[in-house]
């Protein structure tokens, strides 16, 4: 079982890290392509219409080898996670079907004219068809971010026992849900970053060999300050993101600082590394071997108060420890025992439902809806199954937002030397800089979805289904067999993806 | 119908006059062609359809599953 849940879980994280090669471009480089066809409308400059031309098929090659990456994800979701997707029922589908409608009528058709419609149509209907085709991509990434946010954060729907299927009881709360709405923006805005430093990094490359130093230098001048909002929206939106976390999976929380006892005015480590030997209840290792820490932040940031007490792993894991509300939360084994009484609250209806007998259905449904909160923890054996990877978040985590501030500084400079007009040419570090950015930005980008998806471990869908119930009964040997299919074909799609890319940037503008 | 074929026109003159685009297409529709005719067919099947028929031995099924995963 072990080895199916791994080679199940690596093979979505590849196939979701391979998809998310693709996308942060589209949304990022779509918006600077549709700035700069703008500046052309508004100018009738040709060569804006040119750089905005060179631009579109950077994208056009992205978005074609990227195109229904996503869709293996779905095969995956009924084979290897078909527990998840019956259990999930139509809350997972509704926002997917409106995300597969959105995507195919608005970005089909809308891409067709941006791509086929030069010169056919009026400069103002292709320019709405860019921005609309941009805003297509946006609302499609809105829905997908959607049941991720609810699978964060279950609410908007009550479980069915006679289906054994969670049913959307409220459409506004799932679309609406404070995770989903700020992971929404927090996503977007981040690949508006990754737009940036790939049209930065690509012109840059072009300044440095001394070809076509306008476009490339107009190309920066958009995609600079451009980056500067984006970075600036990301950085607010996941002080936003980490606010949540805090209220919602405060385990997350912890990991992603390597806190194992709680404190009241707890810092925030701004750079540490992690004892190998802390280990969970551990009362006697030090967490971090190193680390630099900024006093209150991590109990302002959590709470938006500097004296708040923000709980350890141990804290979850004991439970009991001070809340905002002044509740008490419960200790790990008391959840668990309480899921266990959901699971089997479950079972003892069905069974009494074949049976006839309504007073056992009547009580056991009582049960049920009094722990459900609480069901998935039923399935937990060892409370150290409820501790997600902390090296790997805390790591991801720092690895983000270090790496993700630097990008300020590298996109105020050169707003500042494009605002001075002082030649890029001659700080060929900055040039530099700015190529090393393009992989930087994709890595930043992955970390973030490693903090988020690691750190929710062992959930699939939050306290209601760990990944160990939500897998199929399958041989692990056939999902090896897939994930090496996929390697090669992601190895193949990926080599097809950046020859041509590389090719049609050799041809330049 | 004169906008039917200035529709039908306008996909057929794009796809006609693409370069790179051909290129393109030719590696999206490989790339569809094994994810749902190889792929899908024969490698991601659905799993529940194959344990179970129809909405309550399926729902019967998950709850087979989930008890022999619980931790009593």
């Amino acid at each position: 079982m072990e080895d199916l849940i791994l080679w199940s879980r690596a093979q979505f994280a590849l196939t979701a890290i391979y998809h998310w090669l693709f996308v942060p471009l589209t949304l990022g480089l779509g918006v600077i392509i549709g700035i700069m066809e703008t500046a052309y409308y508004r100018s009738g400059k040709e060569q804006w219409k040119q750089i905005t031309k060179f631009w579109m098929k950077i994208f056009g090659i992205n978005f074609a080898i990227g195109v229904a990456t996503g869709i293996i994800l779905e095969f995956q979701f009924g084979t290897n996670w078909s527990n998840y997707s019956w259990f999930v029922g139509d809350i997972f589908g509704a926002p997917l079907a409106i995300e597969g409608i959105l995507a195919f009528f608005m970005e089909s058709t809308f891409i067709a004219i941006m791509f086929f419609g030069w010169n056919k149509v009026s400069k103002g209907f292709h320019l709405a068809s860019t921005w609309l085709t941009v805003f297509g991509a946006s609302i499609s990434a809105l829905w997908i971010l959607v049941a991720n946010g609810w699978m964060q954060y279950p609410i908007g729907m009550t479980f069915n026992p006679d289906t054994v299927r969670n049913e959307m009881t409220d459409f506004w709360a799932v679309a609406l849900s404070p995770i989903a709405i700020n992971k929404f923006f927090h996503t977007v805005t981040s690949c508006w970053v990754v737009g940036s430093a790939a049209c930065i990094g690509i012109s840059s490359w072009f300044l440095l060999k001394n070809r076509h130093t306008e476009m490339a230098k107009k190309s920066i001048m958009i995609a600079a300050p451009f980056g500067i909002i984006g970075i600036l929206l990301t950085i607010y939106t996941g002080d936003g993101s980490a606010y949540q976390v805090a209220q919602k999976q405060p385990m997350k929380l912890a990991a992603m600082e390597g806190l194992y006892q709680g404190t009241t005015k707890a810092p925030l480590v701004a750079v540490g590394i992690l004892n190998p030997h802390e280990k969970v209840m551990n009362n006697e290792a030090k967490p971090l071997s190193f680390e630099i820490k900024i006093p209150y932040i991590l109990s302002f940031l959590g709470y938006r108060d500097v004296n708040a007490f923000v709980p350890g792993i141990n804290d979850l894991l004991k439970g009991g420890y001070p809340t905002q509300d002044g509740s008490t939360p419960l200790s790990a084994k008391q959840k668990m025992e309480s899921g266990t009484l959901a699971v089997k609250a479950l079972s003892e209806y069905k069974l009494a439902k074949r049976e006839n007998n309504t007073y056992v259905q009547e009580k056991s449904l009582q049960t049920l809806k009094a722990n459900y909160s609480n069901f998935g923890y039923g399935f937990i054996k060892d409370e150290s199954q409820l501790v997600p990877n902390v090296a790997l978040t805390f790591y991801a985590f720092r690895f983000m937002v270090i790496f993700g501030s630097a990008f300020l500084l590298l996109f105020s400079l050169l707003t500042y030397f494009n605002f001075k007009k002082i030649s890029y040419e001659r700080y060929r570090w900055l040039l530099y800089s700015g190529i090393i950015g393009i992989p930087v930005a994709y890595l930043v980008s992955q970390s973030g979805w490693i903090v988020a998806e690691v750190g929710r471990q062992p959930w699939v869908i939050q306290d209601l289904m760990p990944t160990f119930s939500a897998v199929s009964s399958l041989e692990a040997s056939s999902v090896i067999t897939t994930f090496v299919i996929f390697c090669v074909l992601f190895t193949v799609l990926l080599i097809a993806e950046l020859s041509i890319m590389f090719k049609q940037i050799k041809k330049g503008f | 119908m004169n906008v039917l074929k200035k529709i039908f026109n306008f996909y057929y003159q794009g796809f006609r006059s693409m370069t790179l685009g051909k290129t393109l297409w030719l590696i999206i529709l490989i790339k569809l062609f094994i994810m749902f005719a190889i792929l899908k067919i024969f490698f991601f099947p659905n799993f529940l359809s194959s344990k179970a028929d129809g909405e309550n031995e399926k729902a019967n099924y998950i709850i087979s599953e989930m008890e022999k995963r619980t931790n009593k």
